[in-house]
């Protein structure tokens, strides 16, 4: 077990750069206007997973979460900056004992459907070296304990299972190779209710019993609530508000969070009048000058349009990016 | 006793949208119901035997009402969403059962009757946009075929309540989007015009799957918004279906909670949700984040969903169920619980006295 290493992101940034074909080429030689397009999808982001925190990293689609979790498993090249656990680059890491390990949204995807599931949990620690052949079995049924999966069914198929069952399938897979790190990226969000907290539990209780440290992207506010002990919201690529899960809760900071909370249909709210906050996402090809949430926000002032808002600490641990907070938005 | 959208200071939806008996209703004895669905099943031929998806599913809807229909996957909802439209198809099929709408009874009801029901008088909006609209044809063809399907107007005309509708929705320069493709639109903007195509013709009754769950937070409380105004402004009643029951709270007068093919609870929304009276309403209740002490482990249900073709005799939760006793091996009816609310539960948390 590698107990206790630090996450540290970086100033990273990741661009997605649409390459001009032979044609696109020479209509720009001739003077087209053609570009190439390029794709902000993380823009300068950087936080701190600390050994045993678990962080959630929130946003709506496009807001470039995913992007990051996969440079921060390394398997993004982020464009600028570096990913370090536990001082050492991610990247460089990856040849050796893998410490972090990525859990996706869809099990079913991820899992060849021709090999039993056994097969499919053991292949990586043969493949490390972690485990001899041998002893595969041995380890197989102790991972599928672990997840709450009867050892038995080490040899049925992929499709043989449920949702909830595969979704603890890719749990075992993860944790096969010992690792100190996991980035679930919308690891629940497919899943029923019901099936959604036996899989939280087991996210909590695996926490306890392997202190483990996670990176959990989530879109469901619900859920990060009552897992991360701290919460990092992005919008369009950027850090727009960060800090303690009850602090931020309990009164959000930044414009966008505030809408956020605010929009999430809540049990106890009742034939309420939704009063939305206007517009969607815009497109990361083109996004807003200046701090990138102000078309949509009832605050913005002109500061917003031209200056883009730093990332203030607002109080400890917090931070937030909004002029408000840094002599208004006039 | 409640007062659906008492707080609302619009218009009340024609026709009264107090759906079950009580002492406070107007003409409710003579104001039929807008849509009967009586004992409906719906079964699927499969290599294992038949499957019953919906296993004798009742409910009723007033005009104007709002019903969420709340089950988990596999619990029946959609399927009773395609039963209603008449939608589903082999090795699908209705065998029992009626839907009467408007007095109609739909249920064997000659397919070009259907057909001129749909998307006409009942709509259905999909969760995903692009099973409603055609990729390759623009948004005003695909409009003003609706409108031309089911009137004699000029295209002219079809075209101006084109543009009406997609405003309503909130679609800014409707003239000028009306023109593009549905791949020009993004995610939450296709899903608007999929429900701008579904009030066209000024439909009585909207059958909803899940239209929001696909979308972001913030898109979903646009859409949830404007729906709302929608067929409050209409009177158009609604059919909601969804999994999640946080949505239901906040939109629906009545909800109905499907498990394993039936109703096991219905009942008026603030009633079933602050005092479920079946143990698995309750259980899914409890299992929502936002219901449990944060860092405690989530209450959960134990066990899952029973297979369809292998469901316990009696009531079909009570293999999960901790309050399961031998009378629940016996079938159990839905059981009316007070004057307003129904539960299919040999040991309900709410008894009658109480409610």
């Amino acid at each position: 077990m590698n107990a206790g290493l630090t996450l540290e992101i970086r100033n990273v940034s990741k661009r997605f750069v649409k390459r001009l074909d032979v044609v696109e080429r020479l209509a720009a030689a001739l003077g087209s206007a053609v570009r190439e397009q390029v794709v902000h999808a993380v823009d300068r982001v950087s936080f701190e997973v600390h050994a045993g925190e678990v962080v959630g990293l929130v946003g709506e689609s496009g807001c470039g979460k995913s992007t990051l979790g996969r440079v921060v498993c390394g398997l993004y090249a982020p464009t600028e900056g570096e990913v370090l656990l536990g001082g050492e680059p991610v990247r460089l890491r990856a040849d050796r004992k893998p410490a972090l390990q990525m859990i996706f949204q869809d099990p079913f995807a991820s899992l060849n459907p021709r090999m039993r599931v056994g097969d499919a949990i053991a292949e990586a620690p043969i493949a490390h070296g972690l485990v001899k052949r041998a002893a595969a079995p041995d380890h197989v049924a102790e991972l599928m304990q672990q997840v709450g999966l009867d050892p038995s069914f080490a040899r049925r198929y992929p499709h043989q299972f449920s949702g909830g069952q595969r979704a603890r399938i890719g749990i075992a897979r993860a944790l096969a190779v010992k690792p100190s790190l996991l980035v679930c990226d919308e690891a629940v969000a497919a899943l029923d209710v019901s099936i959604q907290a036996q899989v939280l539990n087991l996210f909590m209780s695996l926490r306890q019993r392997l202190g483990l440290t996670y990176l959990f992207i989530s879109h469901d506010l619900g859920v990060v609530r009552h897992l991360a002990d701290r919460v990092v919201i992005m919008y369009l690529g950027r850090v727009v508000e960060s800090g303690p899960n009850d602090a931020l809760y309990a009164a959000p900071n930044h414009p966008y969070t505030q809408a956020l909370l605010a929009e999430v249909p809540r049990l106890d709210r009742r034939q309420r009048h939704y009063l939305p906050i206007r517009g969607e996402i815009p497109s990361p090809l083109a996004p807003p000058s200046g701090c990138h949430f102000h078309p949509r926000c009832p605050q913005a002032g002109a500061r917003c349009r031209v200056e883009q808002p730093a990332l203030l600490e607002i109080a400890p641990g917090r931070r937030s990016a909004c002029h408000l907070n840094d002599g208004g938005t006039a | 006793m409640t007062t659906p959208r008492s707080q609302s200071t619009a218009p009340a939806p024609r026709g009264g949208s107090l759906a079950w008996g009580g002492p406070a209703l107007r003409s409710m004895s003579t104001a039929p119901a807008l849509l009967e669905v009586r004992d409906l099943v719906t079964e699927f031929a499969t290599r294992d035997g038949a499957l019953h998806a919906v296993n004798g599913v009742s409910f009723s809807l007033q005009p104007g009402e709002v019903l969420g229909l709340v089950g988990e996957s596999g619990s029946g909802k959609s399927v009773t969403g395609f039963s209603i439209m008449g939608l589903v198809d082999p090795p699908g099929r209705i065998v029992g059962g009626s839907v009467r709408f408007e007095g109609r009874e739909l249920v064997g009801t000659d397919p070009e009757v259907m057909r001129k029901l749909r998307g006409n008088r009942i709509a259905m909006i999909f969760q995903d946009p692009m099973m409603t609209l055609n990729p390759v044809l623009r948004i005003d063809t695909q409009m003003i075929e609706t409108i031309l399907a089911h009137e004699r107007v000029s295209e002219k005309a079809a075209r101006e309540r084109c543009i009406e509708a997609l405003t309503r929705v909130g679609i800014a320069s409707a003239p000028e989007r009306l023109r593009q493709y549905p791949h020009q639109f993004s995610g939450g903007m296709r899903q608007r015009v999929a429900i701008a195509i579904a009030l066209l013709n000024r439909p009585a009754l909207i059958i909803a799957d899940e239209p929001t769950t696909a979308l972001d937070v913030t898109v979903q409380g646009q859409i949830l918004h404007e729906m709302q105004q929608l067929v409050r402004e209409a009177g158009t009643a609604l059919v909601w279906i969804t999994h999640d029951l946080a949505v239901i709270a906040g939109l629906a007068d009545r909800v109905a909670v499907m498990y394993a093919g039936r109703v096991v609870e219905q009942g008026p929304v603030a009633d079933v949700l602050d005092a479920p009276a079946h143990h698995y309403t309750r259980g899914l209740l409890d299992s929502v984040p936002a219901n449990n002490t944060r860092g405690q482990p989530l209450s959960q249900i134990a066990g899952m969903t029973p297979s369809l073709l292998r469901l316990p005799a009696g009531c079909a939760f009570r293999d999960r169920c901790a309050a399961a006793t031998a009378l629940c091996a016996q079938p159990v009816e839905l059981r009316p619980l007070g004057p307003s609310r129904q539960v299919r539960c040999v040991h309900p948390l709410v008894v009658e006295a109480l409610a």
